[in-house]
């Protein structure tokens, strides 16, 4: 899997880059617009991520560009920009989804790993952790083919670590993606700790074969076993 | 005391001062005009006398003042030859017409001396002139009558035509008594024919539109340090949990670099706060529909239903009546669920909220530490009322941003050992 990242700030790059790594992503880089515009048709990649604000030009522009050309990248953008109106101009000139900066990098790689699977997969939108199968669409979680009931959180949390596969996802980033942004003052994090707890109970009560481990007090990580 | 008195205040003491210098001006003219006129009176008589004695000697010896008010006496050459003729103020006994007995009235007194067939004669004629009491009198009333005058006339002037004069200022006094800089409405001028006026309406202007700018800009620089500030704070973030899943840390190592870790998320929250109140005090916002208050905060309320039972808190809705209000919806959202947020935060284990939707109010009322907090300064910016870390301070304020924003009042009352919220609508 080939990804291009176009980002002007260059620490943010640098992290964006290590944490898709480490999802054995192959990663390149444009700093700029030219930069961009030249890797984007010269080379084909399975997912671009589009930072909207660079030098000498606009990431939308890049949308144009692509659109004019027919290339059907994965793309999605990543802006600064917290407006509805940027949202909808990029997802109208055919991006794929939109990340606010400042973003959790787990919240990156799951959006990265959904846009790419839903280009792939057509239809059939399963993820395979050892003998756990989640089925998107249905929203069922089996384990060794039978079903094991989970409630709406429970899914969704297993969903966010099963595209998160043996990397950290803080509490902030977890309250955020499940919860949504009312969960994000984080006066404390129990709600998730309870949440949390029953969800490894039927984990472990089903003999899954995947574990949640918490991290330093900061989270978590999903690990196969 | 208002500009009016006051004119009429410093008018009256000089308007007095200047009758009253005037009046004494006044009376020694008169006086002097009188005496003349006296003088001249005499004059004439004691020709007349002097004519009369020459064709009839009967006449040369008269002793006492009668009803022809003179006297003529023989004096002797040497006397008559000192003498000149001399007018001067004296009394006489005389009768008046609205006397009973004869008093002392003052009179003009000519004394001269003439001469018949070598015989020298004195002659005294007196001329009644008026009393200088009587004349003070008579001033001193006409004198208060012209200065009462004088005052009613000002006031009457100040408050007719005055008033009228200083409409434009006081129009535009009230103006600026109802402005307020967040509202930022240019101040509208009245066109005066008074030159002063309008120059301070055009002074005012530029001071407002100076400090308009002032404000806005300060504005716009918090908002734009909290923009800035998103993407460093992030990107430390972002760092630090890749550190984390590098785990080879010692454990003091990573309890110290998770406190860094909530920190800096305390941190961003706390620019994103900033960021929304800027942006509501800046008025941005898209268009307004009507809003249920009671679909919002039922939505809401179980939105948050997981924070709620992790505190195992009980909320009781104690009224629902419909309640609408013509609003951006995300202000609403916000609005709501940063006063159910603050209810819950606040909030102690096992704990009671109280909803209540009326039809102009919402009340949330929420157990919590059990004192009442200043009610003054809870709706401040960064004001604390309990030492909860990772709390902004901003809650209440944000709340308090919004509700100005739609002229909705908020207030806050503690009683029975709940903290009540009361927005209404």
């Amino acid at each position: 899997m080939k990804i291009l990242v176009i980002e002007d700030e260059p620490q943010l790059l640098q992290n964006i880059v290590v944490s898709m790594e480490k999802e054995k992503f192959l990663v390149e880089t444009a700093i700029e617009f030219n930069q961009a515009l030249d890797k984007i048709f010269n080379y084909d990649y399975d997912c671009i991520l589009l930072d909207v604000m660079l030098p000498n030009g606009s990431g939308l522009d890049i949308l144009k560009a692509l659109k004019k050309e027919g290339k059907t990248e994965n793309i999605i953008i990543i802006s600064a920009k917290d407006s509805l109106d940027d949202k909808l101009t990029g997802l109208d000139l055919g991006a794929d989804d939109y990340l606010t900066k400042p973003f959790h990098l787990a919240e990156l790689t799951a959006r990265v790993k959904a846009v790419i699977r839903r280009k792939n997969l057509q239809g059939n939108n399963n993820i395979i952790l050892s003998n756990v199968a989640l089925d998107i669409n249905n929203r069922l979680c089996l384990v060794n083919d039978s079903l094991v009931h989970l409630n709406r959180k429970e899914f969704e949390i297993l969903c966010y670590f099963a595209l998160n596969i043996n990397r950290l996802i803080t509490k902030s980033a977890l309250a955020e993606h499940v919860w949504g942004d009312h969960y994000d003052d984080a006066d404390n994090f129990d709600f998730i700790y309870y949440q949390m707890k029953n969800l490894r109970k039927k984990l472990n009560e089903s003999n899954a074969q995947i574990s949640i481990e918490a991290v330093y007090g900061v989270g978590y990580k999903l690990i196969l076993l | 005391m208002k500009l009016l008195n006051q004119s009429l205040k410093y008018l009256s003491i000089a308007i007095l001062i200047i009758v009253a210098l005037w009046s004494v001006v006044f009376y020694y003219s008169m006086l002097h005009e009188i005496k003349d006129a006296a003088d001249e009176e005499l004059e004439n008589q004691k020709r007349l006398i002097i004519q009369n004695t020459l064709t009839d000697s009967i006449i040369i010896d008269k002793k006492h003042f009668d009803e022809s008010l003179y006297t003529i006496q023989k004096v002797g050459t040497n006397e008559a030859l000192a003498a000149k003729d001399q007018y001067f103020d004296t009394t006489i006994l005389m009768q008046d017409d609205d006397d009973e007995n004869p008093e002392w009235e003052p009179v003009r007194m000519l004394t001269s001396v003439f001469k018949v067939e070598n015989n020298y004669y004195q002659l005294n004629i007196a001329n009644p002139i008026i009393e200088q009491n009587d004349l003070v009198k008579a001033l001193f009333w006409n004198i208060v009558a012209l200065y009462l005058l004088l005052i009613l006339s000002i006031i009457l002037i100040n408050n007719i035509i005055l008033k009228k004069l200083w409409m434009p200022f006081y129009k535009f006094l009230e103006q600026l008594k109802s402005y307020k800089i967040e509202n930022a409405k240019p101040l509208a001028i009245s066109d005066s024919n008074i030159t002063e006026f309008n120059d301070l309406q055009v002074a005012v202007d530029q001071m407002n539109q100076y400090n308009l700018n002032a404000y806005n800009r300060q504005k716009e620089f918090i908002e734009n340090v909290s923009h800035e500030l998103q993407t460093p704070i992030a990107i430390a973030i972002n760092k630090l949990e890749l550190l984390f899943e590098d785990g080879q840390l010692q454990n003091h190592q990573s309890e110290m670099l998770a406190e860094t870790h909530k920190i800096l998320l305390r941190l961003t929250k706390l620019n994103k706060s900033l960021l929304l109140l800027s942006k509501i005090d800046n008025r941005q916002h898209s268009e307004l529909t009507q809003v249920s208050i009671n679909k919002l905060v039922h939505e809401i309320k179980d939105e948050l239903d997981d924070y709620i039972s992790s505190k195992n808190l009980t909320i009781n809705s104690l009224k629902d009546e419909p309640l609408f209000k013509k609003m951006d919806n995300a202000h609403a959202t916000i609005m709501i669920l940063n006063i159910l947020k603050n209810a819950i935060i606040h909030n102690i284990e096992n704990g009671v909220i109280e909803i209540s939707i009326e039809k102009n109010q919402l009340i949330v009322a929420n157990t919590g530490i059990p004192k009442s907090l200043d009610q003054d300064k809870i709706f401040n910016r960064f004001h604390k009322g309990n030492t909860s870390q990772s709390n902004t301070g901003l809650g209440l304020s944000i709340i308090k941003a919004i509700a100005n924003l739609y002229a909705l009042q908020i207030s806050y009352q503690y009683r029975d050992g709940k903290h009540f919220f009361i927005i209404k609508f």
